[in-house]
């Protein structure tokens, strides 16, 4: 359907002898190949998912489907559907699941809007600036597993900064604060000490990242419509939300979706930082808890069920921010 | 936030006919005002997102005494620069580092080509069922790595692939996250480059090639910079297919670092340090694609 339109954009254009195409024998209609080249584009990625992780997955939904025996040796029993039902009904499991959303809704925004902070900070026309870009988007260089080490380190009451610091009798009596962190200052504003924690580390470990998105989202705005809007009289705050923020919408948009997805899987900080998911199961999140229920509880079927949820609810989550959010979003064309 | 009071009191003294011989010298000075501001703001969001990084380093280099003192030192005066050859000795790094950037390297390389491949195809090509294999491409991003674990291991090890870098790099060498972040950067073109480049003939393949890579250069320089950190900072994964230490990567090494010196805090302090200046410099190397402005690009092509 796309040739019949350039046919005539070629045909009515002046200099149109020099720059039609040659007329040339083709086998197949230019959609055609179009189509055989996008499906060709796609090939390797799809090769790769399909064997490491389309396969492995779908797998899960027959594992989901038999019952693991309680002593090892015994045969699986194929329990149907039963097994979904109890375990997605369970006060166990919409515990983990509300720990999870918590745990994103704090980190996936603050990331994202500390990530803006700094990259239109250091988005300036300013001398030495490039040292300060180089300073915010290292803290990329810390893998989660250095992140938990170090902070673990530093807020540990036998070696760390907030050793000197007076806990409260009565927050040490309270179950919830912490495996060996104690900050009782956020104590009175926060649903768990444990999981919030493990979110400001997350949030600290992830702001390279959200600030080199940013920055190359914001690299990718000409600074001629900055410049307008200057002449016109727009302030920076003006300027920021009038301006800025609508022409990063795609990267905004896409670090919301993607930052959500990964949220939802945290895993290497909880195992580090709050074993076996935390105090009272603080920070059992969905993940820790499939893991939990596959390394120490050996229940594969169980785990399968979990799994096969936990992407429901990803993919749920990510439909509805495409139909609700990518309407705001403005993009090039 | 200093140009407010400036412009009024312009207008006080000197009424309407002044006000633009006025507004030039307290304007300079306020605009110096501004720009004093904005350095003080980096540096403090500098210093805060720094701390632990300078106390990791500080840490290194004290003796594991004045870490668990009760009056925390900040300056090492007596820095204890072995700390960081027993890591290096202690913690085999030279074998591991090796290892992490074959790895690493591989899946980098791997997930661009398949990333601008997929993110081309779906912002320019169309095809039936692009919407349907896009969201099927973003799906791969919501299965977690830890369920898949189990099976993927049969299949490694029914390829005979166990203890080798394919075990390491073939499962990662293409990433719904790069198709994801390419298809939206290539979306971000403008329309008239790719009416101009269909004017000059330009086929798909030569589009892709001198036109929508070379200005997706920060995007895609950002994309290889995550690979390089996710591919690196693995840790279950290369610890399950490989069996000794001649294959084992850097992550595993810290761990191990950090189980044998319990009682010396320092030289794992000192390990980590190790272990992230490699990332350091390739990302300093990495700045300036990441600075390359896309209109730049435009500009020159």
């Amino acid at each position: 359907m796309s040739m019949p339109a350039d046919a005539t954009v070629h045909l009515r254009r002046g200099e149109a002898p020099a720059v039609a195409p040659p007329p040339r024998k083709r086998r197949f209609s230019r959609a055609v190949r179009e189509a055989g080249l996008g499906y060709l584009l796609l090939l390797p990625a799809f090769v790769i998912f399909s064997v490491f992780i389309f396969y492995p997955f779908l797998r899960n939904f027959y594992l989901g489907f038999f019952s693991t025996p309680p002593f090892p040796g015994q045969p699986k029993n194929y329990v149907g559907l039963d097994q979904y039902k109890d375990v997605l009904t369970s006060s166990e499991f919409l515990d983990s699941l509300k720990v999870t959303v918590i745990f994103a809704a704090i980190t996936v925004p603050v990331g994202i809007a500390l990530g803006i902070l700094l990259a239109v900070l250091a988005h300036q026309k300013l001398k030495g600036v490039g040292i300060y870009r180089a300073f915010f988007s290292s803290t990329v260089a810390t893998s989660i597993a250095v992140a938990s080490v170090i902070f673990g380190t530093l807020l540990s009451p036998q070696v760390g900064l907030l050793q000197g610091i007076q806990t409260e009798p009565s927050i040490l009596q309270n179950p919830d604060p912490i495996i060996n962190i104690s900050l009782p200052v956020i104590r009175s504003f926060i649903p768990s000490v444990a999981l919030t924690a493990v979110a400001v580390i997350t949030i600290w470990q992830s702001l390279g990242l959200s600030f080199i998105l940013m920055s190359a989202g914001l690299q990718a705005v000409p600074d001629e419509i900055q410049e307008a809007a200057e002449i016109d009289g727009a302030g920076p705050w003006t300027r920021f939300w009038n301006v800025t923020l609508p022409l990063l919408s795609p990267t905004i948009f896409f670090a919301f979706v993607v930052g959500s997805i990964f949220a939802f899987q945290t895993f290497g900080q909880i195992d580090l930082l709050t074993p076996r998911g935390g105090p009272l199961k603080t920070t059992n999140v969905l993940t820790y808890f499939i893991y939990d229920q596959l390394q120490f509880a050996k229940n594969d079927g169980k785990a399968a069920v979990l799994a096969i949820a936990l992407f429901g609810v990803t993919l749920l989550l990510t439909l509805v921010q495409f139909s609700f959010l990518e309407r705001r979003v403005s993009y090039e064309r | 936030m200093s140009v407010e009071p400036i412009t009024l009191r312009g207008t006080e003294l000197s009424g309407r006919a002044g006000t633009e011989v006025e507004a030039t010298r307290p304007g300079k000075r306020g605009r110096r005002l501004r720009i004093f501001g904005r350095y003080v703001a980096l540096s403090v969001l500098a210093f805060i997102v720094h701390l632990t990084i300078y106390i990791t380093l500080v840490n290194s280099l004290l003796q594991p005494s004045q870490i668990a003192s009760k009056s925390p030192t900040f300056f090492p005066t007596s820095p204890q620069w072995h700390t960081y050859a027993d890591a290096w000795s202690d913690g085999h790094l030279a074998t591991y580092l090796r290892n992490s950037f074959i790895q690493t390297g591989l899946i980098v390389v791997g997930q661009l080509v398949t990333s601008i491949l997929a993110g081309y195809a779906f912002a320019f090509l169309r095809f039936p069922l692009k919407r349907t294999l896009f969201v099927v491409f973003l799906a791969t991003l919501m299965v977690p790595f830890e369920i898949t674990i189990v099976t993927n291991l049969q299949t490694i090890n029914t390829l005979g692939w166990y203890d080798t870098f394919a075990a390491l790099a073939v499962p990662f060498l293409a990433t719904g996250f790069g198709a994801f972040l390419l298809r939206q950067t290539f979306l971000q073109l403008p329309k008239d480059l790719q009416d101009a480049a269909k004017l000059d003939g330009y086929g798909h393949i030569r589009f892709l090639t001198r036109v929508a890579v070379p200005l997706a250069r920060p995007t895609i320089a950002a994309l290889a910079v995550f690979s390089f950190l996710s591919a690196w900072n693995q840790y279950l994964w290369p610890l399950l297919v490989t069996k000794d230490d001649r294959l084992r990567t850097v992550q595993i090494g810290l761990k191990q670092l950090r189980a044998t010196n319990i009682d010396q805090v320092n030289v794992t302090f000192a390990g980590i340090v190790l272990a992230f200046i490699p990332l350091v410099i390739l990302l300093l190397i990495f700045q300036k694609q990441l600075v390359r402005g896309l209109t730049a690009g435009a500009v020159k092509g």
